[in-house]
């Protein structure tokens, strides 16, 4: 097969009932958003594991490094007082 | 996800020396800590190649292994019977896409692993070089071919690469229905008619063996299995689950009212698990150079299918050129790769 008909790969992001958010479900190669929708129907909702679809040009992805994970990510590392947990109420208060 | 991979060998060039030692620990640690690598995180090239070797054979053997069953479709005995099997041959379609996505994460195109298939150059598996007889042989391909590699996935759902451990997740979940498909189709033929039940016997004769070395060479001989059990992509040894799939099988057959063809097999008091005979590795290895029943007709009829689909795949193309908005359009290759955000 030429190279000049390799299909683009699309990310499948499936909400599996309503109420729910959509998440990654895979990735697929498709000619077009609308074939990909129709093979990502066919390869992943096969037993009614969804009831909406998006796909995505994986292109269009912009992904944080990995490498960069500890300065990217650490400015929330010594943040414990956003968490509730953090504060110490005493016994018997309710409702907090 | 090339273009990922680029960046990150322009970035190892640019590293001072000794941070390939940095990486490579940062990577041990997070295998013995029983983390899942991912795909943009740096991976030992071995451990890249491992992988991509495994999950290539393992993609191929679900696309190859749907042609020994889509011959009885035609022939199912029921409609009931044809619905599965068409449900089942549609999966092992499903299951190849989700492995050929999940190796595609690691810098390699899916035409670059069509083509290897296609020239030979990567394997699947030998058990779909033998041809499928008779009904019951959907059956025994349910039953043990299915059962087999259950035995084999349910460990890779836990496997160190985060795509692969994901895709066999969904796979397992699917494959249990094959399986199940398999054993009653079998319990079916072998409560039937004599001729029924004997065709059945013959099924499970003609399978047992081939089943049994799905699981790879012993683990004296596995050339990969040591090095694939430290980086966790493999969970336990080639022995350890065949044994696993002896000792599943024998109570299996009972119920079934069918006989499996090994008169070595007898449980063992002492090891707490069943005895069995000696495989034909002889055998084995002679299907793997492709000198089993099939391989030229499965691997034929597979480029054909590739050669005869290439209208519709060149129509497709087009018609999304035609019809597409340049806005929309993504460029031919993936310079990233969702499965990063994941």
């Amino acid at each position: 097969m030429s190279s000049s008909t390799e299909w683009p790969l699309w990310e499948v992001f499936v909400r599996s009932r309503r109420g729910l958010s959509h998440t990654h479900a895979g990735s697929l190669h498709a000619p077009d958003a609308e074939m990909a929708l129709r093979n990502a129907r066919d390869l992943y909702t096969r037993r009614s594991e969804g009831v909406s679809i998006w796909v995505v040009p994986s292109a269009q992805v912009t992904a944080s490094s990995p490498d960069e994970k500890d300065s990217f990510f650490e400015p929330a590392g010594d943040k414990p007082y956003r968490h509730p947990t953090f504060y110490e109420i005493p016994e018997g208060v309710k409702h907090l | 996800m090339a273009a990922v991979t680029a960046d990150q060998t322009a970035q190892a060039a640019d590293r001072p020396q000794g941070a390939d030692e940095v990486l490579e620990a940062a990577f041990d640690a997070a295998v013995a800590a029983d983390e899942r690598i991912e795909p943009r995180d740096w991976m030992p090239d071995a451990y890249r190649a491992s992988l991509v070797r495994q999950m290539a054979q393992h993609a191929h053997s679900e696309i190859i292994g749907m042609q020994p069953e889509a011959n009885w479709i035609s022939r199912a005995p029921s409609l009931r019977r044809k619905a599965i099997l068409m449900a089942k041959v549609q999966d092992e379609a499903g299951h190849g896409l989700y492995l050929y996505s999940a190796a595609e994460t690691l810098g390699t195109g899916r035409e670059e692993l069509l083509d290897k298939l296609h020239a030979g150059r990567q394997r699947y598996s030998s058990i779909f070089n033998y041809p499928t007889l008779t009904w019951a042989d959907v059956g025994a391909i349910g039953w043990l071919v299915d059962g087999a590699a259950i035995t084999n996935q349910v460990p890779l759902c836990r496997c160190s690469y985060g795509p692969y451990a994901r895709a066999m997740v969904r796979i397992c979940k699917e494959e249990s229905f094959h399986q199940r498909q398999g054993y009653e189709l079998l319990l079916t033929l072998s409560r039937g008619t004599p001729a029924q039940r004997e065709m059945a016997q013959d099924a499970v004769n003609r399978w047992w063996w081939p089943s049994l070395m799905m699981f790879g060479p012993p683990d004296d001989a596995s050339a990969h299995s040591a090095q694939s059990m430290a980086w966790k992509i493999k969970r336990h040894s080639n022995d350890e689950l065949r044994q696993r799939f002896v000792d599943i099988c024998v109570p299996q057959a009972e119920a079934l009212g069918l006989t499996l063809p090994d008169p070595d097999i007898r449980w063992n008091e002492e090891r707490g698990q069943h005895d069995f005979g000696t495989i034909d590795w002889k055998e084995f290895q002679e299907v793997l150079k492709g000198n089993g029943p099939c391989n030229e007709q499965r691997l034929g009829q597979r480029r054909r299918a590739h050669e005869e689909g290439a209208w519709v795949r060149d129509a497709a193309a087009a018609y999304a050129e035609k019809h597409t908005a340049p806005a929309h359009a993504a460029p031919r290759t993936a310079a990233g790769n969702g499965e990063a955000t994941a």
